[in-house]
């Protein structure tokens, strides 16, 4: 028997990785002033793919393949979607960056994509062998894009440190993955999920889950295994930070949504107290530790390792009492709403580090008069993430503290105290970048400001994001929208 | 015009927003457009909220009028319900009415920095939030507006503001937040306990906590009850209050006194009441205890105040306790006289801070005692002043008056179920915090008034009241009097509807 194959179903996948092997031809072919070609490529690409995403989003039937595991559903295609967008955005960040600098064009966008060919594969995927695959093909790239700047001690340790520390993950999880296969005899959710709903399931199913999902929390940099991503994220280059905390980060929680919903759900009590120990952790104490940060790129790797918690936090009680519709949209909502943010602050880090060559937080002093529009856009971006309405933020924060309500146990209840007070606590170091911006003055910065226009790639960037967060802010519905129609049922 | 009934809040609310986008795009050089812009946005709102006034039906009893219900954010049950009674439209008028006197005051007062822009833009801003959350009738709505007003309000005070501004704005901003942030839990709350699930405040205040336990109920109050209190400010969460007053520019603490405190206070009487109606009950002596707190704690500390506007700031503290006072006896006088009190308060403790700005832009100095013989340098200024302190000190025949002594008298006689000897004794006590009141009030007059002109000012060339302050003031002070005349212009209005808000919360606590 041959496996059925459908084309529409694959086609994302397809274009983009046609894309990628242009991309990697291309670039033998440009001459040095050329080079810059490849990143229109790579762009084109990206657009393109997101085309059978939406024919597939409007066709709405849901497609399974391989038998079972891998399946295109409205899950998996808003996922998609949302990857592309952030790939175009870190696409759009990039250009310029990568195109100043003594880089390697061809092989910079080769590896971007490959990254964004596994999220998208793992937006589908539901076995856990394509998921481990997936997984691979998004974290081995960025191994390498971490060390780009090469002549770079801080880019050699960025690198290397996420390498050590992604392989070491990679093994964990996969060890606890053969613990799974060996006891449940299949490496296929669905029949997870069965094994998960049997009586008598033996405490090393515990111990498997436990491993699995700590492979994971390296992945998207949840405390205590967060060691790594402030060094990773300092030492990136930065449009390559900025696709590490949104799109690489949003692959790791991509994967335990899909774990734990198709999978491991019925064993609540083995990974509902992880999730919830990894939430609270993340959020308090990247919020503590943001709080005494002096560079920004640091500041924003604990404010994004403060964010996974908040993430985090509504799947910690997903199966409690009728919450798992609402944690799941909230996972999906929150990831969304955070791309734009996230991608939004680092693009306005890139957009001025090109007049200051400078990543200090105290060089923000008195942007507000030397560059107001930089400024605006970074505060909106900065309360956005704070969660102050009538940005985007807001609505992410409300639709986790809607399913730990839903939830209603008293685990839940504690989890969204320290949600709120967290919440509280983030204000100040976010407020603070403003303050400084706003009501410092610029002769206290302490960097010689070269004036620079932003590029019109930077530009779009930017106002994309900032479109997404203002109107999201106002208008969730749209989101929301996404994040009901994700559900699988 | 039908298309009024459905759209005059809209407008009212999104007017703002609109100005300010065009302010936005209006180079920075050009600072009378910009002015201007503001100006007359502003004053166009003022036009929606007098027609507003005109169509308004004085005698409809809980019902809501201008009611706008549209589908908002289906997800989660949230839906964009706009409406007034007889209780935002004061306030809601209030609030156009000062914001276009705080345009014409910045005339040419802009503080410094000198960026007309940003200062107006965010003016306007303010004027959407506010205005906005007297309007909204849906918990979600209601939690966007009313944090809407924190941001500009951060940076109105961080820029513009004094030498401790950093300090103050972010006090400001996290107490605030922190109180919103439990108000917004217990919103959620009241969505997952009401039955069927909504965010509507008219249906919540319909099933009014039914089928409730007493224990939850409580609990869910007291989430509400901190998100109100910090912003109003009761004691003991006052204390971002005299920061950011004394820091905040002119305007910024105008507005924040006249207006923001007051979206507590509204809150109170908007949401905790009417929903929970028990739960207000069972706290009603305590917030009645914290309200009496705070009246003669703020009183007292007026007395050791060396800054007017820090003098001014405590007595926005003491004077929002007769306010809160008058809720907490869940009677139809008392909460009839609070909202008399927020709008007397919002008029002269708002032209209080413009006199207090004035007086820091002629002289330099807020110092009371460094300041003496006003009424001989400036006489104008200073009988301007002795009016305001007047009024503010609830003199009859003004304004201050019906907020006060009503509210006092009020807790002579609570709603039923709540002690009524615990309430004689909080008006006995407020009543001193009166007498407190024109102590402290009539002492700083006096002080900077009356006497010789101090030796560092003698030949200091002082402007007497000009032209923007003129037109900015004179309405006000002409309200004041009004009001002090003629209270019934409010009464009228807010009567039906909190005689409707003080029979169902009865017929709950019965």
């Amino acid at each position: 028997m041959t496996p059925r194959f459908d084309y529409h179903a694959l086609a994302p996948e397809l274009i983009l990785t046609g894309t990628i092997v242009v991309v990697l031809v291309a670039d033998f072919f440009f001459s040095d002033r050329e080079r810059f070609q490849t990143s229109r490529l790579a762009t084109i690409g990206v657009l393109a793919s997101l085309v059978p995403v939406l024919t597939l989003a409007i066709d709405g039937t849901t497609r399974s393949l391989f038998g079972g595991a891998f399946v295109v559903d409205n899950y998996a295609l808003a996922l998609k979607g949302f990857f592309l967008l952030v790939a175009y955005i870190t696409l759009l960040v990039s250009v310029d960056y990568i195109g100043e600098g003594d880089y390697y064009q061809g092989e910079y966008y080769f590896l971007l994509l490959s990254s964004v060919l596994g999220m998208i594969v793992m937006a589908s995927a539901r076995d856990l062998i394509s998921i481990f695959v997936a997984l691979e093909l998004i974290s081995v790239p960025t191994y390498v894009l971490a060390g780009w700047r090469k002549h770079d001690t801080k880019s050699n340790e960025a690198a290397i440190k996420y390498y050590l520390f992604g392989v070491l993950s990679s093994a964990v999880m996969l060890y606890g993955m053969s613990l799974i296969f060996g006891l449940s005899g299949s490496t296929l959710l669905r029949d997870i999920g069965e094994y998960a709903r049997g009586v008598d399931i033996p405490p090393l199913f515990a111990v498997a889950i436990f491993l699995t999902l700590v492979g994971f929390a390296f992945k998207i940099s949840a405390v205590p295994f967060h060691f790594w991503a402030p060094d990773t994220y300092e030492g990136s280059p930065t449009p390559v930070t900025a696709f590490l905390s949104v799109a690489s980060k949003a692959g790791g929680f991509v994967a335990i949504l899909s774990l734990v919903f198709f999978g491991f759900f019925r064993t609540q009590e083995a990974w509902q107290p992880i999730l919830w120990a990894l939430a609270a952790g993340s959020m308090t104490l990247g919020n503590l530790t943001a709080l005494r940060q002096t560079n920004i790129v640091r500041l924003l790797a604990y404010s994004s390792i403060a964010q996974g918690g908040f993430i985090l936090a509504p799947l910690a009680v997903a199966a409690e009492g009728n919450a798992a519709r609402s944690a799941f949209e909230a996972v999906v909502i929150y990831l969304l709403i955070y791309g734009a943010m996230n991608l939004g602050a680092f693009a306005v880090v890139i957009a001025v580090a090109r007049r200051t060559r400078s990543g200090e937080i105290a060089s923000y002093s008195g942007l507000g008069q030397t560059e107001p529009v930089l400024a605006l856009l970074m505060s909106a971006f900065l309360f956005a993430l704070a969660g102050v309405p009538p940005l985007a933020g807001w609505f992410a924060k409300f639709v986790m503290f809607r399913a730990i309500f839903n939830a209603g146990t008293a685990a839940a209840y504690t989890l969204g105290v320290i949600a709120a007070v967290n919440s509280v606590i983030a204000i100040f170091y976010y407020a603070g970048i403003a303050r400084r911006m706003w009501f410092r003055d610029p002769s206290e910065a302490g960097v010689e400001q070269v004036p620079a226009r932003t590029p019109p790639a930077l530009a779009i960037a930017l106002g994309l994001s900032a479109a997404v967060v203002l109107v999201i802010g106002v208008y969730p519905q749209l989101f929301a929208r996404i994040g009901e129609g994700a559900f699988p049922g | 015009m039908d298309w009024f009934d459905s759209w005059g809040l809209t407008l009212a609310v999104f007017l703002p927003s609109v100005g300010m986008a065009i302010v936005l795009f209006i180079p920075s050089a050009q600072e009378l457009a910009l002015k201007m812009t503001a100006l007359l946005t502003t004053l166009a709102t003022l036009a929606v909220g007098i027609a507003l006034l005109a169509r308004f039906d004085f005698d409809m009893r809980g019902a809501l009028q201008y009611d706008v219900n549209k589908s908002w954010i289906d997800v989660i049950n949230s839906r964009y319900h706009m409406g007034i009674d007889g209780i935002a439209l004061p306030l809601l008028l209030l609030t156009m009415v000062i914001t276009v006197m705080c345009v014409i005051y910045s005339w040419d007062h802009f503080p410094e920095p000198h960026t007309p822009k940003a200062f107006l833009a965010l003016i306007l801003l303010l004027e959407t939030g506010m205005n906005g959350t007297f309007c909204a009738q849906d918990l979600i709505l209601f939690f966007i507006f009313f944090e809407l007003v924190l941001l500009p309000m951060f940076f109105m005070i961080g820029v513009w503001g004094g030498p401790n501004r950093e300090y103050a704005s972010i006090k400001f901003f996290l107490f605030t937040l922190f109180g919103s942030a439990l108000m917004l839990l217990s919103f959620l709350a009241l969505f997952f306990l009401s039955d069927p699930q909504t965010f509507d405040i008219p249906r919540l205040a319909a099933q009014g906590g039914a089928g409730l336990a007493a224990s939850t109920q409580n609990l869910v109050f007291v989430g509400l009850f901190l998100g109100f209190a910090i912003k109003v400010p009761m004691f003991p969460f006052h204390t971002w209050l005299p920061d950011a007053h004394t820091e905040a520019p002119t305007v910024g603490s105008v507005l924040l006194a006249a207006i923001l405190l007051k979206l507590g206070s509204y809150g109170f009487i908007r949401i905790a009441l009417p929903i929970l109606p028990q739960a207000a009950r069972d706290w009603a002596p305590w917030i009645g205890l914290l309200a009496v707190i705070g009246i003669i704690y703020g009183a007292l500390c007026c007395l050791a105040q060396r800054d007017m506007k820090r003098l001014i700031a405590f007595s926005s503290v003491s004077h929002m306790g007769f306010i809160m006072l008058g809720i907490a006896t869940l009677t139809n006088f008392g909460i009839n006289a609070a909202i008399f009190g927020m709008v007397a308060h919002g008029l002269i403790t708002g032209m209080l801070f413009f006199l207090a700005g004035s007086v820091q832009e002629r002289y330099e100095t807020r110092e009371i005692s460094s300041l003496g013989g006003m009424l001989v340098q400036v006489p104008r200024l200073a009988w301007i002043l002795g009016f305001c302190v007047m009024a503010s000190l609830g003199l009859p025949g003004l304004a201050g008056f019906w907020g006060e002594f009503p509210s006092i008298l009020s807790a002579y006689n609570p709603a039923a179920g709540i002690s009524e000897i615990t309430f004689r004794v909080y008006m006995v006590v407020s009543a001193v915090g009166t007498v407190l009141a024109a102590g402290y009030l009539l002492y700083m007059f006096q002080r900077v008034a009356f006497g010789t002109v101090k030796a560092q000012f003698q030949n200091l060339h002082v402007h007497d009241v000009h032209w923007p302050e003129w037109f900015a003031w004179t309405p006000l002070l002409l309200l004041i009097v009004a009001l002090g005349i003629y209270p019934n212009f409010i009464f009228r209005i807010t009567d039906p509807a909190v005689s409707g808000l003080a029979q169902s919360v009865a017929k709950v606590i019965g």
